[in-house]
């Protein structure tokens, strides 16, 4: 028997059952492009984490105060400890120690109210430290720190959801009801992926303190070291101002932690790998979900099929056509719902999904193709192989 | 007259295994000249399908011999068994078989496919099967869009699209009304004089009455000494 009689009946038996084959191939579909496109998702999440985290500069540690050992007291992060650490004779590789403080706030303009993620209090220096810079307007002075003056600078999404139209700098907005004027937007840095670092506001740190926060601990100290090189040098003169000031013996636990760029980017890729094995989890769940429903598809249809395999054997068919027909069949569902799949997988990853732009990992495309191919290939042809090994009776007895 | 086309040999057929054991052909002897015209008779369960089954290659025996122009089946392999199902023997089933979602020309052509008749030649001989059973304006309908009659005569030019020397057929009136019967049994008539070998199985005896031998089926034997 020729092949494209083969060919011809393994077409006619794909459209020969319409909603069969669709939802095979649907089947396959969905599990090929669920996996690509959650896996593309845990990867853009982690590359823009790494991303923001480079963009910060490779200068800076970050103080934050942390619970000490139990028996040692706590005690809290201050401005005067950041003073300290500014001061270049004990600490010479220091450039600036900003004090930071930082909360949530609802912020009002005219009829739209915006709840802001980041709000921050700190001093100028905050800004050359974090590569922060505006993209209308200007920063507030450390004159605007000393005087506590209501200003404050925001973000690119608290700038588009306050004023989706008109020009922010200048105006008053209301944050948690205490007018502050607006003086400066930043620029935009785009989000990580687990948050979004335009959704924040920027005041004097005095100002806030007595605004909104009291003037109890700072929630981070960011300092600025002199140049990469001195990073090094920096964070042991900050150990040791901060463990004389907060009475640290030798040996024990210190109540604050020193992070460099480089140790928060080790830690954040850890979290977003955590996040992409999880997404990945969840991608081969919906890979092993597709693959049950075009299993369950194919044994459905397969007494009908094994009919009909009785048939052809009773009319004389070969084992090896029939084979090579629902090899084909198997194989041409596979390979179509593969391919749309993929293609599904490809165009969804153009969208950003969650705040989210999604990179492809090639591999995953192999593996998600190859593995629902497989899964296809399998319950397609495996049952009918069977089938055409039995006599023809038994094959049209099969119930 | 020449060898016969059939011979059968003490055949026996044992479904299943232990104390669940079915006997379903207990010794069966059964000798079918060429071109005769035979109708098997015999109660529910007394092993008339089992026998077709064996003459048609669809299934095997547990012992004994089936002798197929002289040439015992037990020789052959799953290749020239289907070969032989293919060229020499026309089989129609009760229950009519065909492939469901297909046209009946498809139907027809089927075996032609697997005998390697190329297209056009196909098309040709199933629809000169189909004239012959009186069914080649409906060659475009599919299996559900006829009736049993229909069905059973599309079957029909299936059997006999390859010019097979045997047709068999297992109660081919069984599911149709009176019209559709003689329908059927005008088309095995006519098989029969055009120098086929026909052996049908029937419960009716007007059906029964069409062929020029009757044997009776008691117990998976052939019974003796029982006029028809
Ligand atoms: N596939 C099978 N498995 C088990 N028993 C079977 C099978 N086919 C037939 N039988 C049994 O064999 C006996 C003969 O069946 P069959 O040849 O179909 O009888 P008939 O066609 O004369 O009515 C019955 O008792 C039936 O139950
Ligand atoms: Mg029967």
């Amino acid at each position: 028997m020729r092949f494209v009689e083969v060919l011809a009946f393994a077409v006619r038996g794909v459209t020969a059952n319409k909603l069969r084959s669709a939802l095979t191939t649907l089947g396959i579909m969905i599990g090929v492009a669920s996996v690509i496109l959650l896996i593309a998702v845990g990867n853009g999440a982690s590359q823009s984490v790494q991303n923001s985290i480079a963009g910060l500069g490779t200068n800076v540690l970050t103080i934050s105060p942390q619970r000490a050992q139990a028996g040692s007291s706590t005690k809290p992060l201050t401005t005067a400890d950041a003073k300290a650490l500014a001061d270049p004779t004990e600490a010479p590789a220091v450039k600036s120690a900003s004090p930071v403080v930082s909360t949530s706030a609802t912020a009002a303009h005219a009829e739209v109210s915006y709840s802001i993620s980041q709000f921050l209090g700190t001093d100028p220096a905050y800004f050359s430290t974090t590569n922060s810079s505006v993209a209308e307007g200007a920063l507030f002075s450390t004159d605007d720190v000393t005087q506590g003056r209501k200003v404050v600078v925001i973000g690119a999404t608290v700038a588009t959801q306050l004023f989706p139209t008109g020009n922010p700098v200048g105006e008053t907005i209301l944050v948690n009801n205490i007018p502050f004027t607006v003086v400066g937007v930043l620029a935009s840095k785009g989000s990580n992926g687990l948050q979004d670092a335009d959704d924040t506001a920027v005041a004097p740190l005095t100002t806030v303190q007595n605004a909104l926060t009291g003037y109890g601990s700072l929630n981070q100290i960011v300092v600025q070291a002199t140049t990469a090189d001195t990073l090094d040098a920096a964070q042991a003169q900050v150990t040791t101002i901060l463990d004389g000031r907060h009475k640290i013996g030798f040996g024990q636990t210190a109540d604050y932690r020193v992070l460099s760029q480089q140790q928060l980017l080790t830690a954040r890729t850890a979290t977003t790998d955590t996040f992409t094995v999880l997404l990945a989890s969840v991608a081969a769940i919906s890979l092993l979900v597709g693959g049950i429903g075009v299993t369950n598809i194919m044994l459905v249809t397969v007494t009908e099929r094994i009919r009909e395999i009785g048939i052809r054997k009773a009319v004389g068919a070969r084992r090896s056509s029939i084979l090579g027909q629902f090899l084909l069949e198997a194989t041409m569902l596979s390979l179509f719902g593969g391919a749309l799949g993929v293609a599904a997988g490809f165009i969804g990853t153009r969208f950003t999904i969650a705040g989210i732009q999604p990179v492809i990992v090639p591999s995953s495309v192999l593996l998600a193709f190859a593995v629902s191919a497989l899964i296809g290939l399998f319950f397609g042809s495996y049952p009918a192989s069977r089938a055409a090994g039995l006599r023809p009776i038994q094959a049209l007895r099969h119930e | 007259m020449s060898a016969p086309v059939i011979e059968v040999r003490d055949l026996r057929k044992v479904y299943g295994s232990g104390d669940t054991a079915v006997h379903a052909l207990r010794g069966l002897d059964l000798t079918v000249a060429r071109g005769e015209y035979l109708a098997i008779m015999g109660t529910s369960g007394s092993g008339k399908s089992t026998l077709l089954n064996i003459l048609g290659c669809l299934d095997a025996p547990s012992s004994g011999n089936y002798l197929l122009d002289g040439i015992d089946t037990a020789e052959f392999g799953e290749a020239q068994l289907g070969l032989l199902r293919n060229r020499k023997i026309g089989f129609v089933f009760q229950s009519f078989n065909l492939i469901p979602r297909t046209t009946a020309l498809a139907n027809v052509e089927l075996p032609l496919v697997y005998a390697g008749v190329r297209r056009k030649q196909r098309r040709a001989r199933a629809l000169a099967a189909l004239q012959m059973v009186g069914l080649v304006d409906r060659a475009g309908h599919r299996p559900n869009e006829l009736s049993g009659g229909q069905q059973q005569r599309v079957a029909i030019a299936r059997a006999l699209v390859t010019a097979p020397a045997i047709v068999l057929a297992d109660e081919p009136t069984g599911n149709l009304d009176t019209r559709s019967s003689e329908d059927v049994m005008a088309i095995l008539d006519r098989l029969h004089a055009t120098g086929r070998t026909v052996v049908l199985i029937t419960h009716e005896d007007d059906v029964a009455a069409h062929a020029q031998r009757v044997v009776r089926v008691v117990d998976g034997r052939i019974a003796t000494g029982v006029a028809a």
